[in-house]
């Protein structure tokens, strides 16, 4: 299937400025996006659950160029909604498709292994990876690393790809059910306020949250930085780092695809996709919507019907 | 005026210029008796609040948020309300998972000439806040910080 990849890549090369998919990192265990500019590039590229980074996060920036992507069912989503917004057209964009198996969680490889930092070898088929460190050999099954994401995936494949190889695979659930939120809105609204107030302590504000995020397109004019307006000041106290988490999350609502990019590249492992995840089946309960699946649907919070059949109002 | 020792809350409510703002002068007016928690903030229309300026009340300290314009059709920019009452129905769901209780904060819609409504809101929406009493604070400075300062430690509790 690689190889069915790189031929596709290979054909479409000449067309374009180059094509962005994954490579190996400083380690066998990590991957890192590699930009392929030369048919010999593309012999680099790697397809596999290290493939952990949301590439259409470059897009918006690389507009009026033309671009290959590769992309995994949950990256595609982030491109639909990029297309939707008219931060890319639609034309300069040439996306590579293949079936996704799942990405693994790097926390959750570093707790497994815990000699993860001299890897020598890592080994990956359809039901786990072989690490090979200077101590050990650790063989892990995809399921005990997985990124949580991947095991409520609805998207395996590609939702819009020119280039699609490989052969489609079935979804690994049908609907979300969000038993993740369901159990943290177990508990009372104090042990949820405490929660937060010692997840977002620490918090050390690098906003890799935000750089990672595909739709976080504001750039060098986030108000996280702005002084005017003065959304948030630059104290270390936890309610600056907790509003700028619902910024971020507010800034996401009815956009958000959950590709769980923000969650991912937090260095301090703090759960800030939950969030967002509340305000996806917040969207979806009230408006039938959900994002990053049709580039020509209307957000639904850029929209209003005279009367909302969905929505309750109190009663005074 | 002074927060008397909890017996009142500090509530923040956003109101639209042409409807809820004269609706409360119009409760005024008639000398209708209101709790006296409630702080106003005029905004043009309740499609200029950003959701995010109640999320900044209750981070500074608010113990309730109240926002209010004009009913559905009858906005003074045809459509602003509109908007505002899917943002604000979807910030109202939100903010229980930050662990704020959804009952702290209420969009309504009451128009200038609804001095009664205005009455009956502001007393409802009070006592309703009371219930729930005061939001404890969001910490201002790092959880060690503050462990020095008060003795208690959150992190250990949690």
């Amino acid at each position: 299937m690689l190889d069915k990849l790189k031929e596709s890549i290979k054909a479409a090369l000449p067309e374009l400025d180059f094509v962005m998919g994954w490579g190996m990192g400083y380690d066998p265990l990590h991957a890192t996006p590699l930009y392929m500019y030369e048919p010999e590039d593309v012999d680099n590229l790697v397809w596999g659950p290290l493939n952990v980074h949301n590439l259409a996060v470059h897009l918006p920036s690389l507009k009026g160029k033309k671009v290959g992507i590769v992309v995994k069912g949950c990256d595609s989503r982030s491109v639909v909604e990029l297309l939707q917004e008219g931060l890319i057209n639609r034309e300069d964009v040439v996306i590579f498709g293949a079936p996704c198996n799942g990405i693994v969680d790097m926390s959750k490889i570093r707790k497994a292994v815990p000699d993860a930092h001299f890897v020598h070898s890592v080994e990956t088929d359809d039901n786990g990876l072989t690490i090979t460190t200077d101590k050990d050999t650790h063989k892990l099954s995809l399921a005990e690393v997985m990124a949580d994401k991947c095991t409520r995936c609805r998207f395996p494949n590609a939702v819009v790809a020119d280039h699609f190889v490989g052969e489609k695979r079935e979804p690994t659930v049908e609907n979300d059910a969000y038993e993740d939120l369901e159990s943290f809105e177990s508990q009372g609204f104090e042990e949820r306020r405490d929660f937060w107030m010692t997840e977002m302590d620490r918090c050390i504000r690098c906003y890799a949250c935000r750089n990672a995020c595909p739709l976080c397109v504001c750039r060098d004019h986030c108000v996280a930085q702005s002084r005017n307006p003065h959304w948030v000041s630059q104290r270390d106290g936890v309610r600056d780092k907790f509003m700028f988490q619902i910024i971020h999350a507010m800034h996401m609502a009815g956009r958000c695809t959950e590709c769980g990019e923000c969650e991912r590249a937090c260095p301090m492992d703090i759960p800030v996709l939950l969030l967002k995840r509340k305000l996806g089946t917040v969207i979806h309960d009230l408006f039938d919507y959900d994002s990053g699946l049709d580039a020509e649907a209307r957000p639904p919070l850029l929209a209003f019907k005279l009367e909302e059949e969905s929505i309750k109002e109190k009663d005074w | 005026m002074p927060v008397l020792n909890g017996r009142e809350l500090r509530i923040v409510g956003f109101l639209c210029n042409w409807c809820s703002y004269g609706g409360a002068d119009t409760a005024g007016v008639a000398r209708f008796d209101q709790p006296t928690d409630l702080r106003v903030i005029r905004v043009p229309c309740s499609g200029r609040i950003d959701p995010l300026f109640i999320a900044k009340a209750f981070m500074n300290g608010a113990d309730g948020v109240l926002v209010s314009g004009c009913h559905p059709r009858d906005c003074h920019y045809a459509e602003g309300n509109y908007y505002a009452r899917r943002r604000l129905e979807v910030f109202k769901q939100f903010i229980s998972v930050l662990g704020i209780e959804p009952e702290r904060f209420e969009y309504t819609w009451v128009s200038a000439s609804e001095g009664q409504r205005w009455q009956e809101v502001v007393t409802k929406f009070t006592n309703q806040v009371h219930t729930l009493g005061p939001l404890a604070p969001i910490p201002e400075v790092a959880l060690s910080q503050l462990a020095q300062t008060t003795g208690t430690d959150i992190r250990e509790e949690a």
